[in-house]
């Protein structure tokens, strides 16, 4: 049952970076996977000489669920829940991977209106999830016992407020259920767009803020700036996506580059900055936020009319087959590209299914940047990639 | 009184002091967390007492109830022994301190040195803390505490001696004395520059965020006390607090004029411990607003900007003393 123990870093010279040392012993340290910085449950094993991290082992499978089993005993109805408890902290989008998929499989076409709620949902899901990476990130840097704290609980009272939104739209405030094959589950209720507005002009508006306070902040600037760097080459080799490829300057965007459900219809722009730091980062996802709240208005300006879902009224879960092939549908999530894999045989339930998750491609980035770098920096770079551990393991 | 023997004196007046700190700490931690939670648009603690006024001694008999936990690998006599040897020299600042004219337990002639000098020593308890705890996260803290008290110590002394240039006395009483017609903070540029560079200064010798870097609890979990609990863990905590507490009186006393101010002459410890508090609040505002800096960084800040900064200001001081006749010592 227990893990496997990894390798010491010092057997490993690929990863181990030599600095101009005179102490006497290097000091392996335990970062995780109970810590206040491990973003759940990440262990980091790090070999330092002095302050300075020489190799990180990490270590990754404490939140090992069995999701992509669980899949193939579940009906194609009752599986978009469970998608939700991938990515817990972005569950629209992953139930958005799980049903494209099977609807490409199956063919099945989805209304304009369920395919504009869709993304009007997948983009409040990114501005909520933003909140939440700024909020800890500020307070991995800041502490829980000072002006990190202070970031963490404005940007938590924000993302209360789309929270409010969704539980309006589908009774829920985590995980949603909002999804399914061949539409949406639940159609706005009365006075949402107005409720929805309201609260979009008021985040706009604290985005301000957060801004006001970090980016003019010396001490915000030191701790981010060059801090973390990925080059564009490292980037591609890896294989990250989402923000921290836009920060290396690789302008790829799957909302852009293959534009699914309904993103051909919206103007919008994909950030891209260069400098590939932790200040890059978060320059591209502060953007996010707002092109996310642009997008979310033209929806509300022109949400058609019409039917939610092409399959209304189930009556029994087993009721969608999906005919036998094999399907790989892809969305942009918050954290980069969320990917399902799917294989029908026939019936109602699917052969087999695997997970691509984000957060899991973009840790493979931290052994390659944080040699080199002091702890502090450590939880700073950890931070910036934003990973959410329920994905990583699945 | 005066048939009482002076050691018996020193004595009472001695313990009246450590009771009032203690209640008086308790409540700034309360203060603190509103504050705090004003701030980041919360209610704070409401729930113990009216407004959460019980708060602080619901804390304190919690702390007391906890299992005390000492570590199988750990030194067992230092583990013990650091959180005294830390809180003493905390509390200890307050000898010197004059609460109103000749009220103060001590008043000595070097009352300034006096608390320098007993202020650092609270870094033999914290590296005793985080040496003895043989934990990683406390080593690391410990030696990152030793980095830091050294380097913000000196900056710290230098910004505390220009109001002792200007009074041209190292006894507190007499500083305070100094300022009844002028406190130094309004003192033209040199007093503003003084101020600042004490409050600066005096957050990173007490290790609060920015500077918190001993603590840091995001890298190092709870940096040098991260193994203690109980009463233990207790007098840690009122040991720092003891110390921000102190800080304050003294950047009171050494810049807004301790117990001047308008209305009778027995009302000067009430002004003498709002001034403290403002002072108090201010840092804590600093506190909750900053993100924490690196070790390296913070270095650079003491060593490259601070202390050439703070000796220029001293050297400015004296020359504008000689160069107006003012009091010399």
């Amino acid at each position: 049952m227990s893990a496997p123990s990894p390798m010491p870093a010092d057997l490993n010279p690929r990863l181990v970076k030599t600095l101009d040392y005179t102490g006497s012993e290097r000091l392996t340290m335990n970062m995780g996977p109970q810590h206040p910085s491990a973003h759940g449950v990440f262990r980091a094993i790090l070999t330092l000489e002095g302050e300075q991290v020489v190799a990180v082992d990490a270590v990754i499978g404490y939140l090992h669920r069995c999701h992509e089993k669980l899949a193939e005993t579940l009906t194609y109805a009752q599986y978009p829940s469970i998608a939700s408890k991938t990515d817990y902290v972005a569950a629209m989008t992953s139930e958005l991977a799980y049903v494209m998929a099977a609807e490409r499989l199956a063919k099945i076409e989805v209304p304009k209106r369920a395919e504009y709620l869709r993304v009007a949902v997948a983009e409040l899901q990114r501005v909520a999830s933003h909140c939440l990476w700024l909020g800890t990130w500020c307070m991995d840097m800041g502490g829980a016992l000072g002006g990190g704290a202070t970031v963490f609980l404005y940007c938590i009272r924000e993302r209360e407020l789309v929270l409010d939104l969704f539980e309006s739209l589908t009774g829920a405030r985590l995980l949603y259920g909002f999804h399914q094959v061949g539409g949406v589950r639940y159609d706005v209720p009365e006075g949402w767009a107005a409720e929805c507005r309201k609260t979009i002009d008021l985040i706009e508006s604290r985005i301000l803020e957060y801004e006001a306070m970090l980016e003019d902040n010396t001490f915000f600037r030191m701790r981010t700036e060059g801090v973390g760097v990925i080059s564009r080459e490292l980037a591609l080799d890896v294989g990250i996506g989402g923000p921290l490829l836009r920060a290396s300057g690789v302008a790829f965007d799957l909302r852009r580059a293959q534009p699914y459900s309904s993103y051909q219809d919206f103007d919008f722009n994909v950030p891209v900055e260069t400098a590939g730091d932790c200040f890059a980062r978060y320059q591209v996802r502060m953007v996010e936020f707002r092109e996310s709240i642009k997008i979310v208005r033209q929806i509300l300006d022109g949400l058609p009319e019409g039917p939610i879902s092409s399959r209304p009224g189930l009556k029994s879960v087993a009721q969608v087959r999906v005919p036998k092939g094999e399907m790989y549908a892809r969305v942009e999530g918050p954290r980069g590209e969320v990917g399902c894999y799917l294989i029908g045989d026939g019936g109602a339930k699917p052969y087999r299914m695997k997970w691509r998750g984000a957060s899991f491609s973009n840790l493979a980035v931290l052994p390659h940047i944080i040699p080199g770098h002091s702890v502090a920096d450590v939880v700073a770079i950890m931070g910036s990639v934003d990973p959410v551990f329920g994905e990583v393991d699945r | 009184m005066s048939n009482l023997h002076p050691a018996l004196i020193g004595l009472i007046s001695g313990g009246v002091l450590l009771g009032a700190l203690a209640g008086l700490v308790a409540y700034v931690t309360l203060l603190e967390r509103k504050f705090a939670a004003r701030l980041q648009s919360r209610v704070g603690p409401y729930r113990v007492g009216p407004h959460g006024l019980l708060q602080p001694i619901a804390d304190a008999v919690k702390l007391l109830l906890k299992e005390d936990l000492v570590p199988a690998e750990a030194d067992r006599r230092i583990f013990n022994l650091a959180p005294v040897v830390f809180l003493v020299p905390c509390l200890l600042i307050f000898a010197t301190i004059p609460f109103a004219p000749g009220l103060g337990v001590a008043d000595l002639n070097i009352g300034i040195l006096f608390f320098m000098a007993v202020s650092s020593m609270e870094i033999v308890g914290l590296f005793m803390a985080g040496w003895s705890s043989n934990n990683k996260y406390a080593l690391l803290s410990a030696m990152r505490a030793v980095n830091q008290i050294i380097s913000y110590d000196l900056p710290f002394i230098m910004a505390a001696l220009v109001p002792v240039l200007l009074a041209g006395s190292l006894r507190l009483s007499d500083i305070a004395a100094a300022q009844e017609g002028l406190w130094f903070v309004f003192y033209p540029v040199i007093g503003q520059l003084g101020f600042l560079a004490f409050v600066i200064a005096s957050v990173a010798a007490e290790n609060r965020v920015p500077f918190d870097i001993l603590e840091a609890e995001s890298e190092l979990v709870a940096g040098f006390r991260v193994e203690y609990s109980g009463m233990k863990f207790a007098l840690i905590q009122l040991g720092e607090y003891a110390h921000v507490l102190g800080t304050s009186f003294l950047g009171a006393l050494l810049f807004l004029g301790a117990w001047s101010g308008p209305g009778p002459a027995w009302l000067g410890p009430g002004w003498f411990l709002l001034k403290a508090l403002g002072i108090f609040l201010l840092i804590t505002w600093v506190r909750w607003s900053f993100i924490r800096i690196r070790v390296d960084q913070i270095l650079q800040i003491s060593w490259k900007v601070l202390l050439p900064l703070t000796v220029l200001l001293v050297a400015a001081t004296a020359i504008t003393i000689v160069l107006r006749g003012a009091s010399g010592g």
